[in-house]
């Protein structure tokens, strides 16, 4: 048998490792094609977006949403935080107009914006919007220092203060970073809603995308009187209001 | 007359025990720290809505005041005053020092001190806490460098071109400074440009006030000879600058007033009922700005050094309070969310802060360190005259 010199090794070996890379690419490739979504590569095309009727929400609505949203993201459970150091990826907010008295409450959580102040102000770009509008924080990149926090007009941060345990596992935090409400990322990845869209029954909380004329969140906002809060600053925000 | 430098023997008694408080007080500090980042911030007053506490007073105080103290020495190679110098070298090294102190807290104070390597590396060109590091890494290399030409003979001729990059530097670094609160859109208290040019002017105040007090400090102790020409001509500066920090002052607060939207945090900073009116009122304005601009040009105070280290302290004490007043005040009271409306539940209403005991002595372990530097680099290299005295300082003294 022939000895096999260096360049036939290498000729050879490079050959196995292109055909298996080739089947093997095949295989995983049918594999992924089983969760289409998430395969999928965020792009422009989308904006996601919430439009939030103010009228036909209860007062025990919000509270069932804030609650959803705990229960999917595992935050809530603070044993040392104060009152005013917990968590809050969404909260209910009543306000009460100065003329004429009218109270309105709603729900307030991270606005999306498309021209989000967290991003522009962070040293280190863990503040980040993807292309699809969602604005996130990478809890691997976050140094703790808060400058998001000062810089944000609808006090939609929270500081980790402490020690977490009983993590879930689609959504990691870590103490001395700081969260915010992620539009339940994790779930519109794979084609899903947010958790406190879907736990309010009427078509009071709508998700979609934004830009998709054929969506029911696009089509409802062509018709109806909506706003945004503090319009004035021109952030765009991808969570939107009727009612107030 | 040459000037001739010497280190400070730095072998007695006073010299160690100096060493040792100094040394203490940096102790309690990493104690703190270990404290705060093993518990995590829930042990300290911060909290949501204040999420910048006495820590951040402190280390933007400390901040300032370092690009401020290198100002003795850009009159000198910059505006070509022979009289300031001999204070050159001390001039450059307060500087260093009391950014070194100042950084230490802002980093031991973050959520996530062990990533700043991060911070090093991961850079967003559009945050003004980016540039701000660029800056103050930078700061540190060019005031290096400005040292080095005054301390090489052979490089003495490129002290003012280094002296006039280093402050040139200096005033974009304190106008980063400022811009971390003056564009901060969303907070009535900060979102104005007016923060950054009064962070440069408050910075000469600190700064100098640092300085006269280190010189004066280390003079006695070392038993070198300190002339009055120019003890009482750092004196009439401070009270100059000090002037004009309140300057600044009154016309930001009166510049908001006219402002609609800006009534409610005015209101708020100057006939509140809360800490923050006495403070701005008593600590800011009178401790800090009338009491020792009095002390400074009272006729019969003149050329009194106890009187002008008094007032050196009154406008460090005043301007912690200062920065305390524009970082904690500033964030307690709540962001305008909902113009027009109330808001009866879920937000607004003003935040509470009290500080916790671990803040405050991270804080004092920022000018602990800023002061401990200054004490060992004067002993190991030549950073300050023989003497100081006016026939060697004054270039024109006259023998009477």
């Amino acid at each position: 048998m022939k000895a096999l010199n260096r360049r036939d090794f290498i000729k050879n070996t490079t050959a196995v490792t292109a055909g298996v890379a080739t089947i093997a690419s095949g295989i995983s490739l049918t594999t992924f094609a089983a969760e289409p979504k998430e395969s999928e590569p965020v792009t422009k095309e989308k904006r996601w977006g919430m439009l939030i009727d103010v009228n036909k929400l209860t007062e025990s609505n919000i509270e069932d949403m804030v609650n959803a949203c705990q229960e999917e993201n595992g935050w809530g459970n603070e044993v040392h935080s104060r009152a005013e150091q917990k968590p809050n990826w969404i909260k209910k907010v009543k306000v009460k107009d100065k003329s004429t008295g009218k109270i309105d409450t709603l729900p307030m959580m991270c606005q999306h914006c498309e021209q989000p102040p967290c991003v522009d102000v962070c040293p280190t770009n863990a503040s980040m919007k993807r292309e699809d509008g969602i604005v996130l924080v990478d809890k691997h990149l976050c140094i703790g220092c808060r400058y998001c926090m000062m810089a944000c007009p609808y006090d939609a941060r929270s500081f980790v203060h402490e020690d977490l345990n009983n993590q879930k596992t689609h959504m990691p935090r870590g103490k001395g970073t700081v969260e915010s409400c992620t539009l339940c990322v994790h779930r519109v990845d794979k084609g899903g809603v947010p958790a406190c869209a879907e736990v309010v029954d009427s078509d009071a909380v709508i998700f979609g995308d934004l830009y998709d004329a054929n969506s029911k969140i696009n089509q409802t906002l062509k018709k109806i009187q909506s706003t945004q809060i503090r319009a004035d600053l021109n952030l765009n925000t991808g969570v939107r209001y009727s009612g107030i | 007359m040459n000037i001739r430098y010497q280190q400070i023997e730095g072998r007695g008694l006073g010299f160690y025990a100096l060493i040792a408080g100094l040394g203490i007080f940096i102790l309690a500090a990493l104690g703190s720290v270990y404290f705060m980042e093993h518990h995590g911030h829930y042990v300290t007053g911060m909290s949501n809505r204040v999420v910048w506490g006495i820590p951040h007073v402190f280390a933007l105080f400390l901040i300032v005041a370092a690009s401020g103290a290198l100002n003795v020495a850009s009159i000198a190679s910059v505006f070509q005053k022979k009289l300031y110098k001999p204070l050159s070298r001390l001039s450059g090294l307060v500087a260093l020092a009391l950014l070194a102190g100042g950084l230490m807290i802002l980093v031991l104070d973050l959520g996530r001190p062990d990533r700043l390597i991060v911070a090093m590396t991961e850079y967003n060109f559009k945050s003004i806490f980016a540039w701000n590091i660029i800056l103050y890494n930078g700061f540190f290399v060019i005031v290096a460098v400005y040292l080095w030409m005054m301390f090489e003979r052979r490089l003495n001729k490129f002290t003012s071109k280094a002296g006039l990059a280093a402050f040139t530097w200096r005033l974009i670094l304190t106008t980063g400074t400022g811009s971390i609160f003056g564009f901060l859109v969303a907070r009535q208290a900060y979102d104005a440009v007016i923060m950054a040019p009064m962070f440069i002017i408050m910075s000469f105040a600190f700064g100098l006030a640092f300085f006269i007090l280190i010189l004066m400090a280390s003079y006695k102790w070392s038993e070198r000879p300190l002339g009055d020409v120019i003890v009482n001509r750092l004196g009439n500066l401070l009270g100059v600058f000090v002037a004009a920090v309140m300057y600044f002052v009154a016309v930001k607060h009166l510049g908001n007033m006219y402002l609609a939207e800006n009534i409610g945090i005015e209101n708020f900073i100057l006939f509140g009922e809360h800490i923050y009116t006495p403070l701005f009122w008593i600590g800011q304005i009178v401790l800090g700005g009338l009491v020792p601009m009095a002390l400074i040009y009272h006729p019969a105070l003149r050329g009194n050094r106890s009187t002008l280290g008094l007032a050196s302290l009154l406008v460090l004490i005043g301007g912690v309070i200062q920065l305390y007043v524009i970082i904690v005040g500033g964030q307690a009271y709540p962001m305008e969310m909902f113009p027009g409306k109330e808001i009866l539940e879920g937000y607004g209403g003003i935040a509470a802060y009290s500080p916790s005991l671990a803040e405050i002595v991270l804080g004092i372990g920022g000018i602990a360190v800023a002061l401990i530097a200054v004490t060992f680099l004067v002993k190991f290299l030549p950073f300050l005259p023989e003497s100081l005295a006016d026939e060697v300082a004054d270039p024109h003294y006259k023998t009477k």
